[in-house]
């Protein structure tokens, strides 16, 4: 049987995606839709003799976080736990600290994968490959192609060409290694667990050497315990004939910030066509005009004279008015968009309010359409002192008056805004 | 009695719209700027126009010509092959203007106000010296050239050009009634009236100052072309009220030419000009703009102190605002933002313009 950990992170994790994570835990933003987390799982319940999904993170209790559970549990059949780190442990560490709950049931292999990439999930595929490859069971990377440049803010593979074993493996080089890039979506046997039982061995030595360099012993245990997969496994384990690449050509990102929430989404709305064709939207009488691919739940209620997409995905008990325009946004749960009001490339947040022939609109960071191998461009909120336009982001509980213009900027939850604003961070 | 209007040359602080028409031409609150002069001048009884222009336009002829029939009086034009300053051009139309012994109306082309032909000849005759000045009182002299007078008899004492300290707040409105006599102060050269006429005037207690009552404005550039429309359109309300449209949907003041085709759920001004033929579609939201003739603004677009030019086409949900000014036939296409966009004739803007630039 086979089993499949999700590493979700914790609060002090993707502060990247802030405001936005200051109302619901990332792996819970819904993209193209639904939870970010249930594309995962979704692609997982697939998977025959998938007996249990387990979320590995340090969020304390929710109850976004146990509804989510709870709903999950029932849509797909198998089991969903959430298995809670003392502390942040790495990624290597948290799988480790869990290893009896994650073996027992003896699963012959199982996937671990990151919550906020986006990807087809090629899990069908990777499980043929490892069984192809290695003399018994190996471990499998699922590797993607980058251009040089971009490669180095990922984890770079160097590949051996007939094999597929992993030669080399280092995480975010200063210069060009490969452009096989890590997804971040790997398969172990349970084999794994000695390999990572070694570095805490020597970590655990390593304290006992250095204890007395003035630091409080009851971190020594958790110091051990922090343990990352890619710096600390996958590097010792390159060229030792147990770790390979499933290279994949179809789609992949990372979601670290609101604007790569809008590529994902679009990936994923694309993916719809063959998954999930039910959950988009088309043109029908008295229904608003939709371009493109559009998410709609049915709760929301939307005047007939609004043109919708391409790539928008509108949440629960949404309010469009007459006249509205919305492209390239994802419009969150109870927010109202006033008439005639225009949204582009802009996230906007739970029960937000956008007044009269208002206009929120930010840039999108998309990767180069002319480079198949581009991905999003590493984000930084500031270059040369002056805050880089990007997606505008409401926060929770935002109110835009009528008649202004928001543009680039990021304003923070429950704020009542008086005038228009441009390339700021609105506290 | 007759009449000078410095009419100058290319209109170049109003281009992208002078690049198609000539300044004179271009439509101030759907009637051509010079028209707004000369059917003022006429109403005072002058009965032949002299327009004294550096550059010579067809259209600007043609128009002229249609003018003298429908108003009944004579309209000259003087061109001056080189640059002759602000005077010289009084010097190239002697003739014209000292056939006989009535005083003559020199104006520049670029203001606008509740124009007071009638109250100056009053009060030039009444004075009787050579030259009468027009003053309006401003709130900031120093961008302008400043008159000090003697309040009780309008005696010009001098002239301080962009006053550093306050001195006066009252500035040179550009209109003028001068006696013929006046003219031989001038030679035909390239001569200043302000910097060289004036002065000697004023000492020799030849010229005097009549302060303008009511509203006053350069409408040379776009920016005061449109606060001289709001003002321009107050005073309609307060004269001829009926001119202007009312209703649901439109606030302040708003004239619409007749031919105008208005939306649903358009909610327009105050301080709109409709031109003919133009055409907003539903769900338009316009303040401070004017609209000249045949343009046509999409549903559900926004737009705030724009000029939009003849024939443009604004698409839909596009914002336009802080004096966007669109030539002749632009096309805007949809759902972009103008902040400060200066767009030349027949140009076709397909990407946003989120800083004041111009687009050639």
């Amino acid at each position: 049987m086979l089993k499949t950990v999700i590493l979700i992170g914790g609060p002090q994790k993707g502060t990247r995606f802030r405001p936005l994570s200051f109302e619901v835990p990332k792996p819970l933003f819904p993209v193209a839709g639904v939870p970010m987390l249930q594309h995962h799982i979704e692609a997982c319940a697939k998977i025959p003799n998938m007996k249990e999904i387990l979320l590995i993170g340090f969020y304390q209790p929710n109850e976004e976080l146990n509804r989510f559970l709870m709903c999950a549990q029932q849509d797909f059949k198998v089991s969903i736990r959430y298995l809670q780190e003392y502390a942040a442990l790495g990624t290597g560490g948290g799988i480790y600290h869990f290893r009896d709950q994650i073996l027992s049931g003896a699963p012959e292999a199982f996937f671990v994968m990151n919550a906020d990439v986006c990807s087809e999930f090629p899990l069908p595929e990777m499980l043929a490959f490892q069984k192809e490859h290695g003399d018994t069971y190996s471990f499998v990377i699922l590797g993607t192609t980058a251009n040089r440049k971009q490669s180095m803010n990922y984890g770079c593979i160097v590949e051996n060409q007939q094999t597929n074993e992993v030669l080399h493996y280092v995480e975010k080089p200063s210069t060009f290694v490969s452009d096989i890039i890590n997804c971040g979506i790997y398969l172990f046997t349970p084999d794994i667990f000695q390999h990572i039982g070694t570095v805490f061995q020597k970590n655990q030595q390593d304290m006992l050497l250095y204890a007395d360099e003035g630091d409080e012993q009851s971190n020594g245990w958790h110091r051990a315990e922090v343990i990352r997969l890619e710096q600390d496994i996958f590097t010792a384990l390159a060229g030792q004939g147990k770790l390979y690449v499933y290279k994949t050509h179809r789609f992949w990102s990372q979601i670290k910030s609101a604007g790569s929430a809008i590529y994902a989404s679009r990936l994923y709305l694309n993916q719809y066509h063959q998954t999930h064709p039910e959950r988009l939207a088309t043109n029908k009488d008295g229904g608003p005009k939709i371009s493109g691919n559009v998410y709609i739940h049915p709760t929301a209620n939307i005047d007939p004279t609004a043109v919708l997409g391409p790539n928008v995905s509108i949440g629960t008990d949404v309010t469009i008015g007459a006249g509205v325009r919305v492209r390239e946004s994802i419009i969150l749960h109870g927010a109202t968009l006033q008439d005639h009001s225009c949204v582009l490339n802009s996230i906007v947040g739970w029960d937000s309010t956008i007044g009269k022939w208002s206009r929120v609109e930010g840039t999108p960071s998309d990767p180069n359409p002319n480079d198949p191998y581009a991905k999003m461009d590493s984000e930084t909120l500031f270059r040369d002192g002056k805050l880089t336009p990007s997606i505008t982001i409401l926060g929770c509980n935002v109110n835009i008056p009528s008649e202004v213009i928001i543009l680039n900027s990021i304003v923070l939850p429950h704020k009542d805004l008086n005038r228009s604003f441009k390339n700021q961070i609105i506290l | 009695m007759k009449a000078l209007i410095l009419v100058g040359g290319y209109g170049t602080r109003l281009r992208p719209l002078t690049l198609s028409v000539p300044k004179p031409l271009v439509d101030f609150c759907n009637k051509p700027i010079l028209l707004h002069q000369v059917e003022a001048l006429v109403n005072a009884g002058v009965s032949h126009v002299i327009l004294a222009v550096s550059y010579m336009s067809e259209l600007l002829e043609r128009e002229m010509r249609a003018q003298e029939e429908r108003l009944g009086i004579t309209i000259s034009l003087s061109h001056e092959k080189e640059p002759l300053g602000t005077a010289g051009p009084l010097a190239l139309a002697r003739e014209l203007l000292s056939d006989n012994e009535e005083p003559f109306f020199v104006l520049n082309s670029d203001v606008i106000c509740d124009f007071p032909f009638e109250d100056m000849l009053k009060f030039h005759k009444h004075h009787g010296k050579e030259g009468t000045i027009v003053v309006t009182k401003v709130e900031e002299p120093s961008k302008y050239g400043v008159v000090v007078y003697e309040g009780e008899t309008g005696s010009i004492h001098r002239f301080v050009e962009k006053p550093q300290v306050f001195v006066s707040n009252k500035i040179n409105a550009g209109m003028y009634i001068f006696s013929p006599s006046m003219l031989q102060r001038i030679q035909l050269r390239p001569t200043s009236i302000e910097k060289e006429i004036f002065p000697v005037m004023a000492e020799q207690g030849h010229l005097y100052a009549m302060e303008l009552q009511g509203f006053w404005m350069d409408i040379g550039q776009p920016k005061d072309f449109l606060t001289g429309m709001c003002m321009y359109l107050q005073s309609v309300r307060q004269q001829t009220p009926e001119r202007l449209r009312t209703g649901p949907g439109f606030h302040g003041n708003v004239l619409v030419d007749p031919t105008a085709v208005i939306g649903e759920n358009c909610s327009i001004g105050p301080n709109v000009t409709l031109g003919a033929g133009v055409v907003l579609e539903d769900g338009v939201r316009i303040k401070r703009c004017t609209v000249l003739k045949g343009a046509r603004v999409r549903s559900h677009s926004w737009l705030e102190s724009c000029i939009v030019g003849w024939s443009s086409s604004v698409g839909q949900w596009v914002r336009m605002e802080n004096v966007t000014v669109l030539g002749e036939d632009v096309i805007v296409n949809d759902e972009l933002y103008l902040n400060g966009a200066n767009v030349l004739p027949h140009k076709s803007i397909t990407d946003s313009v989120p800083e004041p630039r111009i687009i050639m």
